[in-house]
């Protein structure tokens, strides 16, 4: 359950890619709060920009990436503004992640409980060695791993196992958000719906935000209260979950939500999205989704729509269809 | 699901605001301006994209000047000089002069001659030993990569083998039992000890890439190992044999030079090898007749160098983040203006 | 048999022979250990399969299943430790020289990875070529040219023309899924094999990729095997779906008929797993999801039995035979749920 308090605000968040000969615009200019409590999800498909957002929030952003405008504020402050003291304060403590192949990346030479006490020691130096092993049994408990395994190898436990050490580390030191880049897509659809309800359950219970990234747009409007729709750069839609699927605005959100093909009901022919997205390193004028969208006007062409807020649907959309 | 009242994001007034705020990014042009970056100058379209890359790095194009001039000079330098590299020019150390532009040896040879004449020897056997040392390694490395199995076991073995003899000193033991080791010799030695490291290499690249779908296609479409071998392995490996022929060259032309600056060349052979050797044997520095010494000495350097920035150039081409993190200053300087630090570098 | 000889043939109904079938097939990798102390992984146990002509059979499974070795077993990239692949009757694995290169062209396989399946340093013009050259000696020349481009019109890639000498690279995913089609239909193969062709694709473009397969299916009237994590888009392409699990397949049937009607405990599980946007994350407490086994040679029963809410103590001793629960739809199940 969300409160209507803004946690996180991105304003105008921009971020490039650095190359050669060339600046692509990953991000252009995107707005979105995530409140507490509340579970936000960012939809799109590869080059859409949702993993650079979760980047940037995380202040992770590597070369040749470069965050180069915008705001991204937690009570006030700009976090893209920290310095290297203040990060270590935010880093773990306010905000930590959980990415895709983070089960691959807890060192396979040292045991795990090491790894775990590793983060709160650093963060949180006041606990000690014997409060942050206290910790680590804690959170082992948490998400659901016998305590006796504290001290085993990465390489001794499954990949769904290893997924929620690292969703234990994530919650080491009671972070208020918690970033999500695809956490379950390397795993199987059995150990995926174990692990996202085992998020819900945590969630509940200690009452985090989290920024859950994913091409899954089902498995996003189950776990999601609100989702940002993300295409070539820009926010296109930012609705409640439910409403993405049945009283979608936006039509690349109604095409995308026409990809899935359904479990029950009659087999009838589908179609996806024609086309390919345009080059993020010279982006057409206008509206970007124009040449793919089905009911482009003139002046989609041209002009290039701003996210609007409507009331009677309480959702945003970017459509110059909707004016 | 609780209903969920709320406000949203950003009024339209807010909208507005921001385009004041101080924070906006700057377009997409006025950020390469300001980043210094250029869109590729229009020439380079025509060429395949590999080369174009290359030809734009500006640590490729210093080596591969340097080289060429050196080549050149190798090349064409004996022509300009009427001395015999081999005889007595002129009086013993005449410092460099009108005569003897890089004045004259404790022989009396002339140290210009010798060092053009000296060059085509040292790149002739730096070039030919490390293209046959890079090219048995190819072989060997995809041959064991490949096949797998029994082939690949023996292969390992003889790479093994080759790796662990250390290589200056078995080369040593080898051109000292043949009587006078001329260039020749010696590079056939080079060629046939230097391709371990390469052969190692291209190995494992070769294992990676035989996992790749393509050439399970390949097999799958009938097509035969040869041809595979040829047409879909080995074009992928090109950056790693560039690299392996290029470091190949580069040890051998400074073992050559190190080999016959021991004594264990050919004493009547002209390298830069031999031109250190006979300015050691004749103390040169200590009786201040430097241009014994740094010519050769300069352009020994000057080929490992250039060759080492062709070798970085090759690296930053496959590696796109080696490429990313020459603008490092750049990106720092424009997030300092803004109050901001980097995140990761 | 040669090639024109099976091209008259009239088109068959479902119920005709099958094109190719695998029959109680078992395959086993070695695990490693020491000489005589070796484990061998059971990835196939006992699978029974069969494809026909004009129809698409969904293979369902998670890792470990052993769909992906099934694909490559029809192949022939592996050799069956037991049971047998017949084609239109004749075993695969006796195929040698001549023979085995004719069936290279009877068989053709698309892969998962767009970005894996075709080769960087060449162009696109280069990987419809050389099958053509291979197996259609009859083309020369233009008519070769002539072919490509055809076959790029026929995956809808247009103008075909400008993609010839363009390299991987410069397409897109889906473009790139489209050209590994065009390459196996170059040979003009009966039975294509699809290894999960839409899972590395953007969303919006599988349901283009699928719909393709289709209409190329129907036209050619190819024996299709599409093998997929998903089972929605199993239910969507195919006629018929198989759910494999640690080796086995445990239920078969009309994938209508298997998605509205699951009987065997884990395709059930599978189902109510599947994320399903009507609904909302209810967390059911106590469930935890153990691993898949691995199944070794000298595992026995049921290979469900861990995670199984019915197994019983017969369950651990023997796999349980196909029981008919339904209209061509069988589970195997000691317990099959009515």
């Amino acid at each position: 359950m969300s409160s209507d308090r803004n946690l996180i605000e991105v304003r105008n968040l921009t971020v490039d890619y650095v190359g050669e000969h060339s600046v692509a615009r990953a991000v252009n200019g995107i707005d979105f709060d995530i409140r507490e409590g509340e579970a936000f999800g960012l939809a799109g498909e590869s080059g859409c920009g949702k993993s650079t957002v979760a980047f940037a929030l995380a202040r992770l952003t590597r070369l040749p990436g470069l965050v180069s405008g915008g705001e991204v504020r937690l009570n006030g402050e700009d976090v893209l503004k920290f310095d290297k003291a203040r990060l270590k304060a935010y880093r773990w403590n306010e905000v930590s992640f959980v990415f895709q192949s983070a089960m691959n990346a807890l060192n396979p030479v040292i045991p795990v409980s090491e790894q775990i006490m590793d983060v709160i020691q650093t963060h949180q130096p006041e606990r000690g060695k014997d409060g942050a092993r206290a910790r680590a049994v804690e959170l082992f408990e948490l998400v659901g791993i016998p305590p006796g395994r504290l001290d085993d190898f990465p390489h001794q436990f499954s990949g769904g196992m290893r997924q929620r050490i690292c969703i234990a580390i994530a919650l080491a030191l009671q972070p208020r958000l918690i970033i999500m880049d695809e956490p379950t897509t390397a795993l199987d659809v059995v150990v995926q719906r174990d692990i996202i309800e085992q998020i819900v359950d945590l969630k509940s219970r200690m009452g985090f935000s989290v920024l859950f990234i994913t091409h899954d747009l089902g498995l996003m409007i189950e776990f999601c209260d609100r989702i940002g729709v993300m295409y070539s750069g820009r926010l296109v839609e930012v609705a409640p979950a439910e409403a993405i699927l049945t009283n979608p605005q936006h039509p690349y959100t109604r095409a995308l939500g026409n990809s899935f093909p359904p479990l029950t009901g009659p087999r009838i022919r589908m179609e996806g999205i024609p086309g390919t997205p345009p080059d993020l390193r010279s982006l057409p004028q206008g509206c970007r989704f124009s040449p793919r969208c089905p009911h482009a006007m003139d002046i989609c062409r041209e002009q290039d729509p701003a996210l609007r807020y409507y009331p009677e649907n309480r959702s945003e959309a970017a459509c110059h269809l909707l004016n | 699901m609780a209903d969920i009242t709320h406000t949203p994001a950003m009024t339209l007034l807010d909208r507005l605001d921001r385009e004041a705020v101080a924070s906006a990014a700057p377009s997409q042009g006025e950020l390469m301006r300001e980043l210094g970056i250029k869109g590729r100058p229009g020439w380079t379209s025509r060429l395949p994209p590999s080369l174009a890359a290359f030809v734009t790095n500006p640590k490729g194009m210093i080596g591969v000047v340097v080289l060429l001039g050196l080549i050149l000079f190798s090349l064409l330098g004996p022509l300009f000089s009427e001395y015999n590299p081999q005889r007595r020019a002129g009086k013993p150390h005449v410092a460099p002069g009108y005569e003897h532009v890089m004045g004259t040896t404790r022989m009396g040879k002339d140290v210009y001659t010798q060092l053009a004449y000296g060059g085509r020897m040292s790149l002739a056997v730096g070039f030919g030993a490390g293209l046959a040392a890079a090219l048995i390694g190819l072989a060997v490395g995809i041959s064991a990569g490949y096949f797998g199995g029994r082939i690949d076991d023996v292969l390992t073995f003889l790479v093994n083998v080759v790796l662990v003899l250390p290589g200056l000193p078995l080369i040593i033991v080898i051109a000292s039992l043949v009587e006078s080791a001329g260039p020749l010799v010696i590079g056939t030695v080079l060629a046939l000890t230097g391709w371990g490291w390469s052969a190692r290499t291209i190995r494992t690249q070769t294992m990676s890439l035989r996992t790749r779908e393509f050439i399970l296609s390949a097999e799958l479409m009938g097509e035969r190992k040869w041809r595979i071998i040829l047409k879909e392995i080995f074009p992928n490996m090109l950056s790693f044999f560039m690299g392996g022929l290029v470091l190949g060259t580069i040890s051998a032309i400074l073992a050559e030079a190190a080999l016959s600056f021991i004594g264990l060349g050919d004493p009547n052979a002209v390298t830069w090898g031999t031109m250190l050797y006979w300015a050691q044997n004749n103390m040169a520095l200590q009786l201040g007749a430097w241009w014994e010494i740094w010519p050769p000495a300069i352009a020994i350097m000057l080929t490992g160098a250039a060759l080492v920035m062709i070798n970085f150039a090759v690296d930053e081409i496959t590696n796109p983040q080696l490429k990313a993190s020459r603008k490092i200053g750049r990106i720092r300087r424009f997030l300092a203006r803004r109050g901001r630090s980097a995140d990761v570098f | 048999m040669s090639l024109a000889e099976l091209e008259a043939r009239p088109v068959l109904t479902s119920n005709a022979d099958p094109v190719i079938e695998m029959d109680e097939v078992h395959k086993e990798f070695v695990l490693g250990g020491a000489f005589l102390n070796q484990t061998f992984l059971r990835a196939l146990s006992g699978v029974s399969l069969k494809l026909t002509r004009g129809r698409a059979l969904a293979l369902v499974g998670e890792s470990g299943s052993g769909k992906s070795t099934c694909a490559r077993m029809l192949a022939r990239a592996y050799e069956p430790s037991a049971g047998s692949i017949r084609f239109h009757g004749d075993d695969i694995a006796t195929f040698k020289g001549q023979r085995l290169q004719r069936y290279r062209s009877e068989v053709q396989m698309v892969f998962q990875d767009p970005f894996g399946s075709l080769n960087p340093t060449q162009s696109i013009g280069y990987h419809l070529e050389r099958p053509i050259r291979l197996h259609r000696p009859e083309l020369k020349g233009k008519a070769i040219e002539a072919e490509m481009l055809a076959l790029l019109e026929s995956v809808g890639l247009r103008p075909a023309a400008d993609y010839l000498k363009r390299r991987p690279h410069e397409l897109s995913g889906g473009q790139r899924q489209r050209v590994a089609i065009a390459r196996a239909l170059s040979v003009r193969p009966q039975v294509l094999l699809a290894d999960e062709p839409t899972s590395m694709l953007d969303v919006s473009v599988r349901l283009g990729i699928l719909n393709l397969l289709e209409d190329l299916k129907q036209q050619r009237q190819l024996a299709a095997l599409y093998i997929t994590h998903d089972i929605a888009t199993a239910r969507y392409f195919a006629e018929e779906t198989a759910v494999m699990y640690a080796g086995h397949v445990v239920e078969q049937g009309p994938s209508q008929e298997i998605t509205d009607n699951p009987r065997h405990p884990y395709t059930q599980l599978l189902i109510e797993a599947v994320p399903n946007p009507n609904r909302k994350i209810a967390v059911v407490p106590g469930r935890r999801a153990t691993d898949i086994p691995l199944w070794t040679r000298s595992s026995r029963g049921c290979p469900f039995v861990s995670r199984c809410p019915r197994a019983t103590s017969v369950c651990k001793e023997t796999m349980p035979k196909p029981v008919s629960v339904g209209p061509g739809h069988t589970a195997r199940c000691h317990h099959v749920a009515s």
